[in-house]
């Protein structure tokens, strides 16, 4: 795997936990769409990405699944955080707001001292 | 900064497992996988229909946006899973199924390899117990075996005396321990019975750490002189006896007589035996035994011993302190103990030391059977991926990687070699219970030989390495083919350089083959040579067993128990098909590896100040009829009569060695001997024949091998029967030994009901017996020979098969061009015995090497090779012939299939 598909594939994972937390259990299909929306339609996830990524964190424990309807009536496999999720989601976020901030001084006007 | 979000490492474990478990079924089905996409494709279809589109454009839009759902899929089943093991398990799905379309050939393989496995588990599982866990007890590799070396015995026996000083001057030992192996008359515990014990010393349990299942050990000063009479049972008797009743403790077993009190019970577990130790049903403490004998010095009492090193000290640490010690006492007791030391050696090498050589020639031959079992696998490798070279010509022209075509062919070699394995493993099972059966005797700890996890793993090992080292080659062959030559060919590429593999492969099998042939055949030869070897006496029809005699008041006299002896003889004698009786009476049956010995010194002499300087015969006291019993030739003079009694002047007969050692030429017969047991003047009466008294084969190699005869009429000094009674060693020549002893048995119980005879064994068993460790590796080698002459016959039969099948055309075209069906025959026959005489050759002159190897191993002071030279002619021409004959018919079938080829239909089955 290269450099940029792990960083993507770190970030869809915290999107993913992040989609889940905000609402609750969700299929597949559900958490696409919300990521497509949140992202105001500038991703878009195939098939190919979101599902290797849901299967390895439910594989590292962090989302369990189970199968049910979904509004309209179809089966669907549906997602929802646990507790190891959600201890791993309040990591990361933090992980990635310093990650970011310290990225962002290096893009922000010159305060220097 | 490669990852913003580090990875942890416990989340990756789990997933590790996760999908490790994945590969064991608990994951989800590829149906699931498809039913969740399908899921998401429906429900994007459903918004994109509401979105306006019409069915068909929603469905092309979803999927475009999508993309591919087989890439998805088999993604998502990679992460499933692991995908190397993934590819693990495709090989072995498809080593399987290529297997199942040649039962034929996976059958030869797997039992070739079964067998070679199978033999090689079974006598691995045998060397694990006898070999590498002979000792079942805390830290073997401390426990030494204690004997004391004299002039005539390398490991003779510790006086009493000797080891209290040993004990209490040695600084190596944190415990010297001593036993005395006897065997005990019980009276008055339900019918009289004769049970095995040891005399024991206090210290022996505590040093073997041994602990009782009831009760407690001796304590430490119990095996005084003098002290209380006690005993320990084993678990054995206590459950035979008293059916394991606790409250055992404090009863009173009577024992020759005397009444011992029961303070424990030693554990059915404990098991040992070495020297003349052996687990036995009763332990009494080594102060109780009654022969006044006990407190001498100097007297050889078959006492021997064992220790415990002190933790840190060696052996020749040891050594060095126990010569100083011994050397010591010899200072102070020079009549005693000049010239005596105390010997040790490692406890494990008293126990195994007989067998261990011939194990491990054992070991050798079977490892020879596995290479040939081997060789013939390799050689159906090779002469199957020469078959399908084609296959993999193809494969590696569009583009399967090298690799990955060793892989797959190991997948298939290893999976034979593991199939192999297992089917080897039942055989090793039944074929362990099988050759132990013939020889429980030979070998030490027999009883415990089992498949044990560590004779697995090794089978698992053996069969691992067989098929990863054996299918390497044929597989590296395949896979470093130039695929262009191959398929240009035919499928007839790399014949000429694997036929000439496989050639050399078969002369190596059956070099191999006729070396274990010639081993096989020696030790026949030497057996045949020993069953024909005369032990100087008539072992047919002589039946040997002991008996108990209680006392009784009326046989406190001398005469009192020669009556009771008279009567004795009498009434064996008159038991139907008896024609002779001796009694033995200080034991010493030829053979059973018990010994009794005469200190004496000549008339011209001065008595020698200690006994060690004294000259030393083995001693026989008889009765008048043992020369008629044993059929011993007698050479000059006369043998005893019932006219030698205790008042008329003692007479002793001699055997040819002792006259020759002794007098030389002289006539020894009118000569006069001092004798010490009691004091008293001997004349010589008469010269019998030498008795192989230590073993059929290794007689000569001991070095007191004169004997000497008393008769029991005239008494040896001790007068009547002692109070504890006597037991004695009684011979006896019958029309029927191997049936007549109940018979004996209740003659002797109807003359007193107290008197027990026990133990009878046949002289032909008691020499079956001494000869079992031989005729064990006879039996073995034999079988691995057969074995091994089978596989290279099976090799050849296969590479000649293989050649015939791949010349059918050439043959044909000779057969057209006016060859005819005997020229062919010949041609393929005279092809076979070339590889075959080769092999021959090679093997002819390894075998020469490998027998005089052979020849230096020993068998209790005896070559494994006996009465034949290692070269034996008979031997190896022998051999050669079968080796030829066997070769040529294997060549044979093959050779008529050639020969009878219809020319025309094989040219146009091309």
């Amino acid at each position: 795997m290269s450099d940029k598909t792990d960083v993507w594939q770190g970030t869809l994972a915290l999107m993913v936990l992040k989609t889940l937390e905000t609402m609750g259990p969700q299929h597949g299909y559900g958490i696409a769409r919300r990521i497509e929306q949140t992202s105001g339609d500038r991703l878009s996830l195939n098939y190919g990405t979101l599902y290797p990524a849901l299967l390895k964190l439910e594989q590292e424990g962090a989302i369990a699944s189970e199968w049910g309807m979904s509004d309209n009536n179809r089966k669907a496999k549906f997602y929802r955080l646990t507790r190891v999720g959600r201890r791993q989601l309040e990591q990361e976020t933090r992980s990635w707001e310093q990650a970011t901030a310290i990225v962002a001084r290096f893009f922000s006007p010159a305060e220097e001292t | 900064m490669r990852r913003l979000i580090p990875h942890s490492p416990t989340r990756n474990l789990r997933a590790f497992w996760i999908r490790l478990l994945g590969l064991l079924g608990a994951r989800r089905s590829h149906h699931e996988i498809a039913a969740e996409l399908d899921s998401h494709l429906q429900m994007h279809i459903d918004d994109n229909l509401r979105a306006g589109m019409t069915q068909k454009e929603a469905r092309r839009q979803a999927l475009i946006q999508l993309g591919g759902m087989e890439q998805t899929q088999q993604t998502l089943r990679e992460r499933n899973t692991l995908p190397w093991a993934e590819t693990l398990a495709q090989d072995l799905r498809f080593a399987v199924r290529q297997l199942r379309k040649s039962p034929g050939f996976a059958a030869v393989v797997i039992t070739t390899l079964a067998l070679g496995i199978g033999v090689n588990t079974a006598l691995f599982s045998i060397v694990n117990t006898v070999l590498l866990h002979p000792i079942a007890l805390p830290r073997p590799a401390e426990l030494v075996a204690v004997d004391a070396s004299k002039p005539n015995f390398e490991r003779g026996s510790i006086s009493y005396p000797n080891f209290r000083d040993w004990q209490r001057d040695n600084r190596s030992f944190s415990a010297l321990a001593v036993f005395r192996h006897h065997g005990f008359l019980l009276t008055g515990t339900g019918e009289s019975e004769r049970l095995h014990g040891e005399y024991v010393s206090s210290s022996l349990f505590p040093l073997l750490e041994v602990k009782p299942v009831l009760g407690r050990l001796f304590a430490p000063d119990e095996d005084e002189i003098g002290r209380g009479p006690v005993v320990l049972i084993g678990q054995g008797l206590w459950a035979r006896k008293f059916g394991s009743d606790p409250r055992i403790l404090g009863r009173t077993l009577t024992l020759d007589g005397g009444n011992y009190s029961i303070v424990g019970v030693i554990p059915a577990a404990f098991d040992l035996k070495f020297s003349t130790f052996a687990t036995e049903d009763i332990y009494v403490p080594i102060g109780q035994w009654p022969d006044s004998a006990l407190k001498d010095r100097g007297a050889g009492l078959g006492i021997h011993g064992v220790a415990r090193l002190k933790p840190g000290v060696t052996l020749a640490q040891a050594r060095a302190d126990m010569n100083a010690v011994s050397d010591h006492l010899a200072a102070v007791y020079p009549e005693d103990d000049h010239g005596l030391r105390a010997s040790l050696r490692p406890l494990r090498d008293a126990i195994v030391g007989n067998v261990q050589p011939v194990l491990l020639v054992l070991l050798a031959a079977v490892g020879f059977v596995l290479l040939i079992a081997c060789v013939n696998v390799a050689n159906l490798l090779l002469a199957r991926s020469n078959a399908r070279a084609q296959e993999f010509a193809v494969r590696l022209a569009l583009g399967a990687s090298r690799k990955r075509i060793v892989r797959q062919l190991l997948t298939e070699s290893t999976l034979l070699a593991l199939a192999g394995g297992a089917l080897g493993l039942a055989l090793a099972a039944w074929g362990t219970g099988a050759s132990l059966k013939l020889v429980p005797a030979a070998l030490p700890r027999a009883a415990q030989i089992h498949l044990s996890p560590l004779v697995l793993c090794f089978t698992f090992l053996i069969s691992l390495a067989v098929g990863i080292f054996f299918g390497l080659f044929p597989a590296w062959r395949v896979a470093a083919q130039q695929p262009q030559n191959t398929l240009k060919e035919g499928g007839r590429g790399m014949s000429g350089a694997r036929h000439r593999a496989q050639d050399w492969l078969v002369v190596f099998e059956m070099a191999a083959a006729l070396v274990l042939l010639v081993g096989a055949g020696l030790t026949i030869r030497s057996l045949i040579a020993l069953s024909r070897a005369d032990p100087g006496f008539q072992s047919q029809g002589v039946l040997t067993f002991s008996l108990a005699v209680p006392y009784s008041p009326a046989t406190s006299t001398e005469e009192g128990a020669f009556d009771y002896l008279h009567e004795l003889d009498r009434r064996m004698d008159g038991v139907p098909g008896v024609h002779a009786v001796s009694l033995m009476a200080d034991g010493g049956v030829p053979l059973t590896g018990d010994d009794d010995e005469e200190l004496f010194w000549l008339q011209n002499e001065p008595r020698p100040s200690d006994q060690n300087d004294m000259h030393w015969a083995l001693r026989y006291i008889v009765e008048p009829d043992y020369l008629k019993v044993m059929r011993i030739p007698l050479l000059r003079g006369r043998f005893f009569t019932d006219a030698d009694l205790p008042n008329t002047p003692p007479v002793v007969v001699i055997d040819e060695d002792f006259a020759h050692q002794f007098f030389g030429d002289r006539d020894p017969v009118g000569q006069v001997l001092n004798l010490t047991d009691p004091d008293q003047k001997a004349t010589i009466v008469g010269v019998v024949g030498h008795v192989m008294q230590w073993g059929l084969d290794n007689d000569a190699g001991f070095p007191l091998r004169s004997q000497i005869y008393r008769s029991v009429t005239q008494g040896n000094g001790d007068g009547g029967i002692p109070v504890a009674g006597f037991t004695s060693d009684i011979v006896i020549r019958a029309d029927n030994p191997e049936t007549v002893f109940p018979d004996i048995r209740s003659a002797v119980r109807r003359m007193n009901a107290q008197q027990v005879a026990y133990g009878p064994k046949t002289m032909d068993q008691i020499i079956a017996d001494t000869l079992a460790a031989r005729r064990f590796s006879m039996i073995l080698l034999g079988a691995f020979a057969a074995l091994a002459l089978l596989l290279a016959t099976v090799g050849l039969y296969g590479v000649i098969s293989y050649l015939v099948g791949q010349r059918t055309q050439e043959m044909a075209i000779r057969m057209a061009l006016g060859a005819d069906r005997a020229n062919v025959l010949r041609w393929v026959l005279r092809r076979g015995a070339t590889l075959a005489g080769i092999g021959v050759g090679a093997g002819t002159i390894a075998a020469l090497l490998v027998t005089r190897l052979m020849a230096n191993i020993s068998l209790a002071k005896s070559s494994l090779i006996y009465g034949v030279r290692p070269w034996d002619p008979v031997t190896m021409f022998g051999v050669i012939v079968v080796l030829m004959v066997v070769a040529l018919a294997a060549c044979y079938v093959p050779a008529r299939r050639a020969a009878s080829v219809d020319p025309v239909r094989a040219l146009r089955s091309e």
